[in-house]
Order: structure tokens, then C-alpha cells, then sequence
């Protein structure tokens, strides 16, 4: 008997290293989850000769933020196929170099490298999730390689030098939309905070609205805490309900946000509750039940905008890969689209001269809003208020700067 | 006061909780002198259990005192078998050796089991938080003034099964054989080997009845905040086991005692300070107990055995 702990510990091992070969993917695995999601061979692969243009992409295709990384690609090889459809750039095609950084910084910046030197990309379009882009503009910054995040809102991202771009608005501005749509369109007076203090984005949104709310003439109560993990709210919440607010600024993560607006209506409050983009996830409706009906959150791009150009997208998308594009999918479209643009434009393929391009950005049609690149290279465009009910978001009213 | 008063039922709402896994760390101490850091991790794979037997029942799970039973005895009748399974391949080989090497044992299987419940393959959930499914209908009970304090029933039934488990605990530990075998087996098990009692059943019964107790637990959780992830266990296993320590290890009621301070007193730093202070206040109030009675507010401190 005294042997059968060690066997069944090796029996684990085994066991643990059959699981490792099914998650972590083998660095040919990129090669492979491509062809898995049947990649057109003129988006994907590697280039195959003078040609050809190539362009880099680092995203989570596995992990944590898996669906960011994801509905990111499927955006890009949409552009990329439009582009070689109508010829191309400057007589070349265009192909994208994708990596997964499984959802983690380190792997990331290593993706970024691999692009630079082994690949040499002549663009990078950069992650989702503003701590991996982070990781990654300091590495395409150093070697000179124009990078464009479609997604990271994170204001520090684009700050690391002039090498780096974003096609989405900054956190900062969330918060000035939130309080503008409270105050005008909810005619709120007074409202409660209650922000994450771990998360920097949700400090960052909930500091601008306060100012702006209070600019505008609203009065904010009082602003509570939690702790991102945390998942009883309640003290929180009564201490809020004393103050009588006619509506709640929570500019967290779907994860907590979901328990929060249940556990708000079990205090009693029947207030509407406010978010950012945080929010925009299917498992927003299942954490948060019937409790987040009626809720309003700011996001990207709303799938029921009527524009043309965005119905055009969503039905292309549709037919390529199925089910409704997020804002995600939306914003990869887009910095990929401005991408193509800027190199048509720039007068050759060198990173200053693609840099230049990019910079000079201004009313680009994207499916997220036009994009005008400032001169601190962030997108300045309007956001969406969408508002939750019965398991979808539907369409609010559009905010501009 | 209405506030106060809310704040008060949804401490003793949280402190109840804590009690019952509390509990589990004060048994298994007090027979094994061992800490088992995996037990709130035991209390995760019981709330799991759970959230799939109660989607196995679907609706007959939502609402039906016999649904609800069973979601809870399919929970920690799975979750004692998985005790049992940790006692003998983890911990019994490691018995007469030095106890640091089990109480590492433990850390190894408390990581082993949060991490490995975050993977995505076969029957395991995933990392992304769940909703739990609602297996009580919440309906308001009790409603002072104009909603100034609501008392939910499924507060009410949480808080009567867990004294009932509690009570129950008491009586086993105190009213019958088996529990007299325990505590022999606490006094000094090698003794209690000579005097005919079977120790390792004894062992392995106590680490199936915490790690039932810890499932029972972990679903009043799932109920009262509805949202459940693989690292919950983590959480509120370090708040139970500071509760245990607070009221004295290995001290039954002292486990109670302690858990329902904890839990009232995170509310009100919460409620009237900020959440940002809860832990540091918690843990503050663990050291100071330490500093002015080692042995907890209810142990006596007993000098180790050379």
C-alpha cells in the first residue's frame, strides 16, 4: 500500500503533463490555430517573396483575454482581405505575422522582438489588453517600428514614444462621457461612485467623472471601494443607498460589476447604474442577471449603429467567421484599415517615413467612429452610451469630445 | 440605525460563513495539529459540485426543499470522498514525519486544486467567474420601513442551516463514540492507538465530515454572493483560518465566536470607513489578539510536549 502515493503522485505528473501540451501551445502552434480557423492563405503565413508586405500582429489567442485576441485577428484579416481584393498596396499584397502572447506581457514583448528581427515586419498592430501593448511599445519604439494599438485605452500606452499609435479614445475620456450622458440625457443630480481600487483604469474613469460631473452642475455623494476579486458589495452598497443617489458610477470590470448590480437591487436600490467599456462582455448578462437591465455603459462602437459602412462590416464579418463582431473585432477593422491607408500614403516603406504617415491620420472613415490622430497619437473620436436589457446592449446615443 | 442594523444582519450573513469553514481548519488541528491550507480550496471544488449537480436538476434544483437537498448532499458527500482522497495520498504518508512538510503538503494541494480548476479542458470550469444558479427562490422576507432594512429569506434558511450544522458539529464532537475517538485521537494518538481506538479511521472520518462541512459552506456562499471562480477558495479559506485562529485553534466554539467578529467587524470598517482598510484592519485584529492572548480569544496555551 505504501507505494501506491508515489504512483498516484506520477500518475498526476502524467496526467498534468498531457494537460500542459493541450493548453500551452508549441511555438509552431500560432502556425496551426491559423490553420484551424481556415486563415485565407492571402492574410496569413509567411511572405512569400518581394512582393509581398508584411505586417506583424501580437494578441491573447489563448489565456485570460483568449476572446480579445481573437475577435482582434478575425478585424485585421478582414481589412487585410478587402485591401488585396482591391488591389494591394503600392502593386503588393499584404499578409499579417500573427503571435499569441497568451495573454501575458513578458510573452508579448518576446512576440514583438521576433517581429522586429527574425520577420521584420514593416508595422506591428499591437494588443488589446494596455499592459501587453505596453510591453510591446517599448521594444517597436526602440527599434523604430511604427506600432498600432486598435484597443489599449490605457492613457500611458502611446506615451512611450512617437513610434506608438492607438485607434480607440483614452480612459480619461470615458469618464467625461459618462458624466456628460448622466447629467444631459438622465438629468441626474446626484450621483454615488463606487470604483475599483485595485485596477488603475477604474480610479482613472472614476476621477474624471467626478470632476466633470461636478463641472456640469451634478453633486456626487459619496465614493465607495471595493477590491477587484471581491464579491460581497454590501456595505458598500447600504452605505451608498443612505445617501439617496439617483444613479451609481461603476467603472469596473464585467466580472464585478455583474454581482454589483445584484446585489445593489437586493439593498434596494432601483437606480440605473453607469459603466465604460470595461463592461462589454456576454458574461456581463449572466453574472448579472435581470439586476443589470436597464444599466448604461460607454463603449467603441455599438452593432446597432444604422451607417452603411458599419452594416457593411458586421455583415461581412458574419459571413466570414460568425455571430456579431464586438467592439473588439470592430477596432482591430479599423487600426488595420488605417494602417493600409498610411502605407499607400507614406513614400516608402521605412519605419520614419510609415511613422509620418500614420501620424498624419485625420477623418479616416472607421466602423468605430472617424479616427483623427492628435499630436500626442491618440485617436480623438466619440463614444457610444449603450444600454443593457434582457441579455443584449442596444444603442444610446453617440458623445463626442 | 437602520443602516446600523443592515450592516449588522449582513456581518452575521458573512460571519456565518466564515464560521463554517473555520470550523473544518479547528477540527482538523485539533486531531492532527495539522493547519490544512487546502481546505478552502476543498470548499471551491464543493461549490463546483454544486453548480453542476444544480444544473444536472435544472428547474427541480430552483425552489424544492428536495432540490436543494440534494445540491447539498451531491456537494459534500463529493467534497468528504475528496477529503478522504487528500487525507490518505497526501497527508498520511507524511504523518510521523516533521510537520512542516505536511503543512507544505497542504500549500501544495491548495495550489494544485485553484490552479487546476482554472484549466479549460474536460469537466473543469475555467478561470472566468460563473453565475451561480439561483437554487433558492430570493423572495424579501422581512422589510422595515421604506426598505431601510430587507431581510432575504434565503438569509434566513443560510443562517439556519449553518447553525444546524454547527449544532449538529457540536453534538458529534461532544454527544457520541465517534466523537470521543476524536478527541482521544487529539490528546495523543499514539496512545489512543494502544487503547484500541482506530486512529487512522478516526483521522480519515474527521477530514471527510471538515471537508463536508467546508462544501456546505462554500454553496451558503455561492448563494448569498451568487458570483463563484476557481480562486475563491484562496480567499475565504485565509479569512476562515485567520477567524480560527482569532477564537483560539482548534476550539469549537471559539471558531464560531471568532468568525462572526471577523465578519462584523470587515462590514463596519467597510460600511463606515473604506474597503481598502478591510483586510489591513482584519489582519490587525488577528495580530493584536495574538500579542495579548497567544492562545486566542478562547484557547488556553499549552506548553509544547518536548
Amino acid at each position: 500500500m505504501r507505494r501506491l502515493a508515489p504512483m498516484l503522485l506520477a500518475a498526476l505528473a502524467v496526467l498534468a503533463a498531457a494537460c500542459e501540451k493541450k493548453t500551452q501551445p508549441t511555438p509552431s502552434g500560432e502556425a496551426g490555430a491559423q490553420a484551424a480557423q481556415g486563415q485565407p492563405a492571402s492574410a496569413g503565413g509567411t511572405p512569400t517573396g518581394a512582393d509581398t508586405i508584411l505586417l506583424g500582429q501580437v494578441g491573447a489567442l489563448t489565456g485570460g483575454q483568449a476572446t480579445f485576441g481573437i475577435s482582434t485577428r478575425n478585424g485585421i484579416e478582414l481589412a487585410l482581405k478587402e485591401a488585396n481584393a482591391a488591389g494591394g498596396v503600392k502593386g503588393k499584397k499584404l499578409a499579417v505575422k500573427v503571435y499569441d502572447n497568451q495573454s501575458k506581457p513578458e510573452e508579448a514583448a518576446q512576440a514583438t522582438t521576433r517581429l522586429i528581427t527574425q520577420d521584420k515586419v514593416v508595422l506591428i498592430l499591437g494588443d488589446v489588453a494596455s499592459s501587453n501593448s505596453l510591453a510591446m511599445a517599448e521594444k517597436a519604439q526602440a527599434a523604430g517600428v511604427p506600432m498600432i494599438t486598435p484597443s489599449s485605452t490605457n492613457t500611458t500606452v502611446t506615451q512611450k514614444g512617437d513610434y506608438i499609435f492607438r485607434v480607440c479614445f483614452i480612459d480619461p475620456f470615458q469618464g467625461f462621457v459618462m458624466a456628460k450622458f448622466a447629467r444631459d440625457e438622465l438629468k441626474l443630480g446626484k450621483v454615488a461612485v463606487l470604483q475599483d481600487n485595485k485596477s488603475a483604469y477604474s480610479i482613472d474613469l472614476s476621477d474624471v467623472f467626478t470632476r466633470k460631473f461636478k463641472e456640469m452642475g451634478g453633486t456626487v455623494a459619496t465614493t465607495e471601494s471595493y477590491s477587484q476579486g471581491d464579491t460581497d458589495y454590501r456595505a458598500q452598497l447600504t452605505a451608498i443607498k443612505k445617501t439617496q443617489p439617483d444613479g451609481i458610477y461603476v467603472p469596473g470590470y464585467y466580472s464585478e460589476v455583474g454581482v454589483i448590480a445584484r446585489q445593489a437591487r437586493e439593498v434596494g436600490l432601483k437606480v440605473p447604474l453607469m459603466g465604460g467599456d470595461g463592461w462589454d462582455s456576454e458574461k456581463l448578462f449572466e453574472l448579472g442577471g435581470s439586476a443589470i437591465n436597464g444599466s448604461y455603459f460607454s463603449n467603441h462602437y455599438s452593432p446597432d449603429n444604422p451607417d452603411a459602412r458599419v452594416q457593411k462590416f458586421i455583415a461581412d464579418y458574419k459571413a466570414a467567421y460568425g455571430g456579431v463582431p464586438d467592439a473588439l473585432a470592430a477596432l482591430g477593422y479599423d487600426a488595420a484599415r488605417v494602417a493600409i491607408e498610411a502605407l499607400q500614403r507614406a513614400k516608402d516603406l521605412s519605419g520614419p517615413s510609415v511613422r509620418d504617415a500614420i501620424a498624419q491620420t485625420k477623418d479616416f472613415p472607421g466602423v468605430a467612429g472617424t479616427v483623427t490622430l492628435d499630436d500626442k497619437r491618440n485617436a480623438v473620436k466619440s463614444a457610444v452610451v449603450l444600454k443593457v436589457g434582457d441579455g443584449k446592449t442596444q444603442y444610446v446615443t453617440t458623445i463626442s469630445p | 440605525m437602520a443602516q446600523l442594523l443592515q450592516h449588522l444582519i449582513n456581518g452575521l450573513a458573512a460571519g456565518t460563513i466564515y464560521a463554517l469553514v473555520a470550523l473544518g481548519y479547528t477540527m482538523v488541528y485539533g486531531v492532527l495539529k495539522l493547519i490544512n491550507f487546502a481546505h478552502g480550496d476543498v470548499m471551491m471544488v464543493g461549490v463546483y459540485m454544486g453548480y453542476a449537480s444544480a444544473f444536472a436538476l435544472g428547474r427541480e434544483a430552483r425552489g424544492s426543499l428536495l432540490g436543494i437537498a440534494a445540491v447539498f448532499a451531491v456537494a459534500m458527500l463529493g467534497c468528504a470522498l475528496l477529503g478522504f482522497i487528500i487525507e490518505r495520498f497526501a497527508y498520511r504518508p507524511l504523518r510521523e514525519k516533521p510537520r512542516l512538510t505536511a503543512l507544505i503538503t497542504a500549500i501544495g494541494i491548495s495550489f494544485a486544486l485553484s490552479y487546476g480548476f482554472q484549466l479549460d479542458i474536460g469537466f473543469l470550469p475555467g478561470a472566468s467567474p460563473r453565475a451561480f444558479p439561483e437554487i433558492i427562490e430570493p423572495t424579501e422576507w422581512l422589510i422595515i420601513g421604506d426598505r431601510d432594512v430587507v431581510v432575504w429569506n434565503w438569509q434566513i434558511i443560510s443562517f439556519l442551516i449553518a447553525v444546524g450544522l454547527m449544532v449538529g458539529l457540536q453534538y458529534l464532537v461532544f454527544g457520541t463514540r465517534f466523537g470521543q475517538a476524536m478527541r482521544a485521537v487529539s490528546w495523543d494518538h499514539r496512545v489512543a492507538a494502544l487503547m484500541g481506538i482506530p486512529t487512522d479511521r478516526v483521522i480519515a472520518l474527521t477530514f471527510m465530515l471538515s471537508s463536508g462541512l467546508a462544501a456546505g459552506a462554500g454553496l451558503l456562499y455561492a448563494i448569498k454572493d451568487t458570483s463563484v471562480s476557481p480562486l475563491m477558495g484562496l480567499y475565504v479559506g485565509l479569512k476562515a483560518f485567520v477567524a480560527a485562529v482569532i477564537g483560539g485553534i482548534g476550539h469549537v466554539p471559539g471558531a464560531v465566536v471568532g468568525a462572526l467578529v471577523l465578519g462584523l467587524v470587515e462590514e463596519f470598517v467597510v460600511g463606515y470607513a473604506a474597503s481598502s482598510w478591510r483586510d489591513a484592519v482584519a489582519f490587525g485584529f488577528l495580530i493584536l489578539v495574538l500579542l495579548v492572548k497567544p492562545g486566542g480569544l478562547f484557547g488556553r496555551v499549552a506548553a509544547e510536549k518536548v
